[in-house]
């Protein structure tokens, strides 16, 4: 039962082919890091020997730990540090080398660079969001060299006047698979949560030539160990 | 849950006094997390036990009415009834002056007063216009069972002096300094104190920062200096398990980043007056001649869970008990139409409406 609910999500995303770039967007009325979650518990599940690189702004490590571990049934550790604010090309070196360690090991593993959230790192830059662009678009050539994916959520109602466009913007263009999490029009329930609109652009359907990205939209409501993802009107 | 607690009230001060083994003032709550009280038993219920520790709390003001300061009041009250190292920053000149507006706790003779008829009203049962009043129970329950949790303040009787004697509160006038870097030190050497001198958290301070954009002081135009000492703070506050709560007036930020700072708040508070002689609003709810304003949660701290917190409602009207005691109740229609009794919205276009009588369902 959990796991075909489970799928909604995962069928939109459609399965990875090596690196793709997730963009996570949410709203303050609703937080959209569960679906941060839901990566981290795919990739540290124990069978998978997938590794994270996990940069946390938003929250301390025990927090994500914590609802790892109502998630995953085993005792996973998270290994790493709290983001600090020596500036981002240190970051983007740690990353780096990092990526470079665990690439090198045998067997073949895939490495999730994941960011909470963007809007923190402005923040940690000082406003300055050309560097936080810089930042992304250098990580994005991670994922050429070693195949890396790239989980990242920012704020989306934070973008809203002009002079702070470009960075969602541009994150939008480069992302493959983009994720919103939105409340219902019609407010928060206590058995829907909120909506997920899920625009894929690499499962494009043929339709005479033309390509077009396919958009999906569901609701969902998130609890302790799962999230229950359905289609408007068909929950039990 | 009612019925299994004792009909006497009155006895249930001294069985809690000597049942409170851990911290004074902390309850445990879910996920690992522990609660200290508001000040305000309501808010408390509302919140699901009280403010989190380690969480940043922000109250969004009303321009134009000073609700904000009822919240702050409260807050630092119960903190210096519990003992709790409290540092308190404002614009003013002089925030010293502040404390000696604080409210002080009623005594448990009146509070018992107040307790009788809403206890017989839960035991007679009547219908659902009443329903607050369970609500009401539920927190003379949590009350009862842990008296010093969360204490009912007299808004018209200042703290007495014995309170404040050989405690550590800290006062810092906002307007000192060009920018933020000696506030920020301010809060760090405190909460550095607080954990050092008990080793790991046996005792949790409050911070309250009033009015951090207000145009008095010097940085009010640096935005993102502001952002990022609020996210300093929210990892102390996490770090070493106080609660934060800083009150903004939301007219002065700018719109995206006002959105920035929501996103930053564990917590977030509004407070909105409400005016005078609204005729509309008036007819719409009950007791409206009693309201002080309305209170919104627009979100509640989540530590250690991925699982929203939702509401049964989210504004809530301020009123005085008695004039004296502050307490939230969820806005009820008045009975015009026989409709549900708890109006989740208060918006003028809804109360034509619903007078006229042209809702066709």
């Amino acid at each position: 039962m959990e796991t075909a609910r489970a799928n909604l999500l995962e069928e939109a995303v459609g399965v990875s082919k090596g690196g793709r770039v997730v963009v996570v967007e949410d709203c303050v009325e609703t937080s959209g890091a569960f679906v941060l979650h839901h990566y981290l518990k795919r990739s540290l599940h124990p069978d998978s020997s997938d590794v994270v690189v996990f940069i946390a702004f938003a929250h301390p490590f025990s927090h994500y730990e914590r609802i790892l571990r109502k998630m995953v049934s085993s005792r996973l550790v998270i290994n790493g540090r709290e983001a600090r604010e020596d500036g981002l090309l240190a970051l983007y070196g740690e990353i780096e080398k990092a990526v470079e360690i665990y690439s090198s090991l045998e067997g073949s593993r895939t490495i999730t660079i994941m960011i909470d959230d963007v809007s923190l790192m402005e923040v940690a830059a000082n406003g300055s969001s050309n560097h936080v662009l810089d930042f992304l678009h250098y990580c994005y050539t991670l994922r050429a060299k070693y195949g890396c994916s790239f989980v990242t959520l920012n704020h989306e109602d934070i973008y809203s006047s002009a002079n702070m466009l470009p960075l969602i913007l541009q994150s939008e263009y480069l992302a493959d698979v983009i994720i919103k999490a939105e409340p219902l029009a019609t407010g928060l329930a206590s058995d829907v949560h909120g909506q997920l609109t899920v625009l894929n652009k690499e499962s494009v359907c043929d339709l005479g030539g033309g390509s077009i990205s396919k958009v999906r939209n569901f609701h969902f409501r998130v609890k302790e160990s799962y999230v229950d993802y359905f289609y408007p009107g068909t929950q039990t | 849950m009612a019925s299994s607690r004792p009909r006497g009230s009155s006895f249930s001060r001294n069985i809690s006094s000597a049942a409170t083994s851990q911290i004074p003032g902390v309850k445990l709550g879910p996920n690992g997390t522990s609660f200290l009280s508001s000040g305000i038993p309501d808010l408390d219920q509302i919140l699901g036990g009280g403010f989190t520790l380690g969480s940043l709390v922000m109250v969004m003001e009303d321009p134009e009415a000073p609700h904000h300061m009822l919240l702050l009041r409260n807050f630092m009250s119960q903190g210096l009834v519990h003992k709790q190292p409290l540092l308190y920053a404002s614009p003013e000149r002089d925030p010293r002056g502040f404390l000696g507006t604080l409210p002080s706790p009623m005594a448990s003779k009146e509070e018992k007063s107040h307790e009788r008829p809403a206890e017989q009203d839960v035991n007679l049962r009547i219908a659902w216009q009443y329903k607050k009043y369970f609500g009401e129970q539920n927190s003379e329950v949590q009350r009862g069972g842990k008296a010093e949790y969360c204490n009912d303040f007299d808004l018209r009787k200042p703290l007495e002096r014995h309170f404040y004697s050989g405690q550590r509160v800290d006062c810092i006038s906002l307007r000192d300094s060009p920018n933020l870097a000696p506030l920020l030190e301010r809060c760090l050497t405190f909460s550095a104190q607080i954990s050092k001198s008990d080793g790991n958290i046996t005792c949790t301070s409050r911070i309250a920062i009033q009015s951090l954009c207000s145009p008095q002081c010097d940085f009010s135009d640096k935005e993102w200096d502001m952002l990022s000492f609020i996210r300093s703070l929210k990892g102390m506050v996490r770090s070493s398990g106080a609660v934060a709560v800083i009150s903004f007036p939301p007219s002065l930020v700018s719109p995206n980043f006002l959105k920035r700072w929501q996103h930053l708040a564990d917590t977030l508070i509004s407070v909105k007056a409400i005016p005078d002689e609204d005729k509309e609003l008036a007819k719409l709810l009950t007791g409206y001649q009693d309201m002080l304003g309305l209170l919104s949660v627009h979100k509640v701290a989540r530590i250690n869970t991925q699982v929203p917190a939702i509401l049964e409602a989210t504004t809530f009207s301020m009123k005085l008990r008695k004039r004296r005691a502050l307490v939230l109740e969820c806005l009820n229609q008045a009975p015009v139409d026989g409709s549900s009794g708890s109006s989740y919205g208060t918006s003028g276009s809804c109360s034509g409406s619903s007078k006229t009588g042209n809702l066709d369902f």
